[in-house]
């Protein structure tokens, strides 16, 4: 560690050799150990903020003047997606008309080729238009800053009219984690339109018919 | 002639420079990094793709763990001379009947975790130190509909700092039916916009199911 460096200062055959002693450390061990901190502290510092992704929900009607008839949607466009219990995905198009005879449910799930593939289909247009335009911005064809790029985006998301309308719904069984999914599935698909609704009691039917749950009894009073 | 002497000392190499650099460096780390508040209770977020970062203040953030705890935190403000969290504190006191001293407040305001205390314990909260006391006090904010309180919070929270947003950071475990109850006590209270605070998860879209038309 810490060297003692002699230096001998003598003159020929003079007097005794006078010893000058020059201590010094080494440092290495320490340079080691900054290093080891530097690196921790660049780390954590650089991967600790969590992300966000942004929802809006749909207002409340709390007043009964207020309320206003639900606004109308193309049947043939309309995607309901319910989110089932044990990460199962449950969907159906359009509306159900007939309480006693409803549209089967299809069941997939939230792997690449489940319900991804079946938004990527229907929302083939628009999303081909953002990745078109996407690619644009990164190989330079069209220049324009960060900020206006989103803009632009949401602009293509605001003319489409061919993208499907998709209405998510949640059986008692989901959990939060299949919420984000799902709602992370339309920001990668970029589904123009969707928000997030109550499950009426048809569709709760429907999901326990369909997966063979056993309705819950009503508790006796 | 003359008999080359070769040195029979090692090289030695002075490292006072690049203690010198390092020093600066780590001292820089140090005082720059933003330790992220230890929650009380286990979260782990669901992932997504989204890319924003969370916002540094004007943030009020809803915490539930899987056994369907609430918490609830919320930072002082811009500028820390507002004293946002004292404020809330304060009025959420007054309207359980609660007085809380200002030595109380102040120990509240430098609180950094998020609060999953009855608003009846919260005094007993403040003046322990003892961490395991206080890890048993942190049974979850109440929400059922006898006994709101996180439906104060929220109320409070807005009316002191209007900027507010609401984010909500949820184990992704948590079953939906806690979800829903938290979004409509917020959307009760007029929040019908949230951040949902996820990881990063990179999703590359096969470009072959694009082709395959």
């Amino acid at each position: 560690m810490a060297e003692i460096v002699s230096q001998e200062h003598g003159k020929k055959g003079g007097k005794k050799t006078l010893k000058k002693r020059l201590v010094r450390i080494d440092m290495t061990p320490m340079v080691d150990l900054m290093c080891l901190l530097i690196t921790f502290f660049m780390l954590t510092t650089a991967f600790s903020k969590p992300k966000i992704m942004e929802i809006i929900l749909p207002e409340k009607i709390k007043k009964e003047k207020e309320k206003q008839e639900a606004p109308k949607i193309a049947k043939s466009r309309t995607l309901n997606i319910i989110l089932g219990p044990e990460n199962k995905v449950l969907w159906y198009t359009g509306a159900v008309d007939d309480p006693k005879n409803p549209p089967p449910l299809q069941v997939t799930d939230f792997s690449p080729t489940g319900i991804r593939a079946l938004l990527l289909e229907r929302n083939r247009a628009l999303f081909k238009k953002i990745d078109q335009f996407n690619n644009d911005v990164i190989s330079g064809k069209i220049v324009m800053p960060r900020d206006s790029v989103e803009a632009a985006i949401s602009r293509l998301k605001k003319e489409d009219d061919t993208g499907p309308i998709v209405l998510i719904k949640a059986y008692k069984g989901a959990n939060y984690g299949n919420f984000v999914d799902i709602l992370d599935e339309m920001s990668i698909i970029g589904i123009a339109r969707y928000t997030f609704v109550d499950i009426s009691w048809i569709e709760e039917q429907m999901v326990e018919k369909t997966l063979g749950i056993a309705p819950e009894q009503p508790a006796k009073k | 002639m003359p008999k080359i002497k070769l040195p029979t000392k090692q090289p030695f190499i002075d490292m006072t420079p690049m203690v010198d650099l390092f020093s600066l460096l780590l001292v820089f780390f140090i005082l720059t990094a933003t330790f992220r508040a230890q929650e009380p209770a286990p979260v782990d977020t669901p992932f997504s793709i989204s890319e924003k970062p969370t916002p540094d203040f004007n943030n009020m953030i809803i915490v539930f763990s899987n056994d369907k705890r609430v918490f609830f935190n919320v930072d002082n403000g811009p500028d820390t001379l507002l004293k946002f969290r004292p404020k809330i504190l304060a009025e959420i006191g007054k309207q359980y009947n609660i007085e809380f001293t200002e030595a109380e407040l102040r120990k509240f305001e430098k609180l950094n975790t998020s609060i999953g205390v009855p608003i009846e314990k919260m005094k007993e909260f403040l003046n322990t130190d003892d961490a395991s006391v206080r890890d048993a006090l942190q049974t979850g904010i109440p929400y059922d509909s006898v006994n709101n309180q996180l439906s104060a919070w929220v109320l409070y929270t807005r009316q002191i700092n209007p900027n507010v947003v609401a984010s909500l950071k949820g184990d992704a475990k948590t079953d939906f039916p806690t979800v829903r109850r938290i979004l409509d006590i917020l959307q009760d209270k007029n929040v019908n916009r949230f951040n949902l605070v996820t990881n990063l998860k990179a999703v590359k879209v096969e470009e072959e199911n694009i082709q395959q038309q």
